[in-house]
């Protein structure tokens, strides 16, 4: 740190590490995409190349033309995930609101009680889980996917974090003015969370979109799959045809990339806050 | 103190603000209730029972047989080595990497948002697509030997040899987990005050002499948090062994996991009494292991 021209070598050695993992990152997408866009012959020719040589789009067409049911699996996987994501942001901050704001009898009780849950691990209960599904019949469904991942207790208490720090005096003027709770909440509470709810919503859509190990449990059947299942049976019916699964893993992947983009901002706020002061 | 009088006052308000706080709180309660705290009763139910499902589902009390019959189970053990040593591979190499990338972007560099916003990418891909992409670069034929070759270095079966399949699992999380770790890094380090570090410089200290007693010391809670949640997230190896082996946990067990045995003891022997057990073997590591780290890292609150 002595004289400028070693600052700068510092400087210019950053910028190649960063450079080199960045290339550490991307070689595989790049290389994944690059190999939807060949036929089968190119890319088993055993040529390393990263432009394909016959672009095609057959690739795409055989997975949504000849694949009969990638449609459904794309379609269970959206179905569910904004299912799970809408009831989350909602439920969540019922119960976050309640517990920050509310006075109720029970309340500590009920506080403690997320806490607690938040420190059981997911194996202990996937059993159950399964068994109590089963005895309600709810197995193979889409409430089987929705209804017990629709409350996050890990959101729960950010949302009640979240509303602590929120100044009242908005929320006492429109007691006076003569709303009631539903009406402070829905008016004038949930549009001011919209930072802390775009974050919830990144997560748990995500989490949702990529979850293999509930789906894999509670849905057997074929047209119930969401997409991770379908890709893994996807994998075992072309076992060799990498480039159909490379084409299904990037229709796969984009919903994820694109919520990731349009969030990114709230995304990484919400980090801070996880990180910093949590 | 307005508030209190005018519960004195009126006593049925208490009873309004019961019952909003019930309506809001329904939900959550009822969906808690019935997926997290009645099967943890259950599962405790169930580690006791011989379960046989025949249709319908018949308990058999046996006591503590289930748990004496893990000690015997020679792939237990195999399960749990594995997966003892990938978390004691990947939780550290992802942490330092993630420490490194995170220090080399907050160094003042340009662009610092993109880069982070590229280096993310790997976190926000579903595991299944990133172990596809991974199983194909693995082949024997694929790009990684490919460029093994070219480097002069030995290739390897990753895929299909027993000694390195593991292995293959291990780089490829410790490279999709690294950028997550490293953003809970950059916040951290953007909340260290730029004035312990001129007062340092002004004593005379190094960047890495600064590195090492301002910065480690003060990243310390985040490091446990990142380890723990690092290693919570290693124990529960599941996706990608099942992906790689096609649920079989091969080649040879090498990729057997704990919780793919899980699996394998629920739908591939109808055994839920001993899944259970194996699940609660598994989230007494868990704690254990988390309840030494807090220890080392001396008590330290998240």
């Amino acid at each position: 740190m002595t004289n400028i021209s070693g600052l700068s070598w510092l400087k210019a050695l950053l910028y190649v590490l960063l450079t080199l993992y960045a290339i550490i990152t991307l070689i595989p997408f790049l290389w994944a995409l690059s190999a939807s866009f060949k036929p089968l012959t190119e890319i088993v020719s055993g040529e390393p190349n990263f432009l394909p040589k016959n672009f095609t789009l057959d690739n795409y067409k055989q997975i949504f033309l000849q694949e009969p049911l990638f449609w459904r699996w794309l379609f269970n996987s959206v179905a569910i995930a904004i299912s799970v994501t809408l009831l989350n942001l909602l439920l969540n901050s019922m119960a976050g609101y309640a517990l920050a704001r509310l006075r109720f009898v029970g309340k500590r009780f009920w506080f403690f009680l997320i806490l607690a849950v938040l420190a059981v691990p997911a194996q202990i209960t996937l059993i159950p889980t399964f068994l109590i599904l089963k005895a309600i019949g709810w197995l193979n469904s889409y409430q089987g996917m929705i209804v017990p991942s629709m409350v996050n207790a890990t959101f729960i208490f950010m949302m009640r974090q979240f509303f602590v720090n929120f100044p009242k005096e908005l929320e006492e003027a429109a007691q006076l003015d003569g709303l009631n709770t539903f009406g402070i909440f829905r008016y004038i509470v949930l549009p001011l969370a919209k930072p802390a709810l775009a974050a919830q919503a990144v997560f748990v859509f995500m989490g949702s979109w990529n979850n293999f190990l509930l789906p894999i449990v509670i849905l057997f059947d074929p047209e119930m799959f969401t997409l991770p299942l379908g890709l893994n049976t996807f994998k075992g019916q072309y076992i060799s045809y990498w480039n159909y699964i490379m084409a299904a893993s990037m229709v796969f992947t984009l919903p994820a990339l694109g919520i990731y983009a349009f969030f990114n901002r709230y995304f990484i706020q919400s980090v801070t806050f996880t990180g910093g002061k949590g | 103190m307005f508030e209190i009088n005018r519960r004195r006052i009126n006593p049925r308000w208490n009873i309004t603000e019961d019952l909003s706080g019930y309506m809001f709180m329904m939900p959550t309660i009822l969906v808690l209730g019935t997926f997290v705290v009645l099967p943890i009763l259950y599962a405790v139910f169930l580690s006791l029972q011989k379960v046989q499902l025949l249709g319908g589902i018949e308990y058999e009390f046996i006591g503590f047989r289930n748990f004496t019959r893990l000690a015997e189970d020679e792939r237990v053990w195999i399960a749990l080595r594995n997966t003892a040593e990938y978390v004691a591979i990947v939780v550290p190499t992802q942490t330092i990497l993630a420490l490194i990338l995170a220090v080399t972007l907050n160094s003042g560099i340009r662009g610092k948002n993109w880069w982070r916003i590229l280096y993310f990418l790997p976190t926000v891909t579903s595991s299944a697509v990133l172990t596809l992409i991974f199983m194909w670069i693995y082949n024997t034929d694929g790009l990684l030997n490919d460029f093994l070759a070219f480097a002069g270095l030995p290739t390897y079966n990753w895929l299909g040899d027993p000694a390195v399949a593991l292995k293959g699992i291990m780089i490829m999380n410790i490279w999709s987990t690294a950028p997550f770790f490293m953003v809970i890094y950059l916040a951290a380090l953007q909340d260290i005050p730029q004035t312990l570090y001129e007062a340092a410089e002004l004593d005379g200290a190094n960047g890495w002499q600064q590195f090492i007693h301002i910065t480690l010391p003060l990243l310390k809670p985040v490091t446990f948090f990142v380890a723990t949640v690092g290693v919570i997230g290693t124990f529960q190896l599941f996706d990608q062994s099942y992906i790689f082996s096609g649920g079989t946990g091969g080649p040879n067990n090498a990729t057997l996991t704990v919780v793919l045995l899980i699996y394998q003891a629920v739908f591939r022997n109808l055994q839920m009494g001993y899944a259970a057990a194996i699940a609660f073997l598994l989230a007494a590591v868990i704690i254990a292991i988390t309840l030494i780290q807090r220890r080392l890292f001396g008590g330290e609150r998240i």
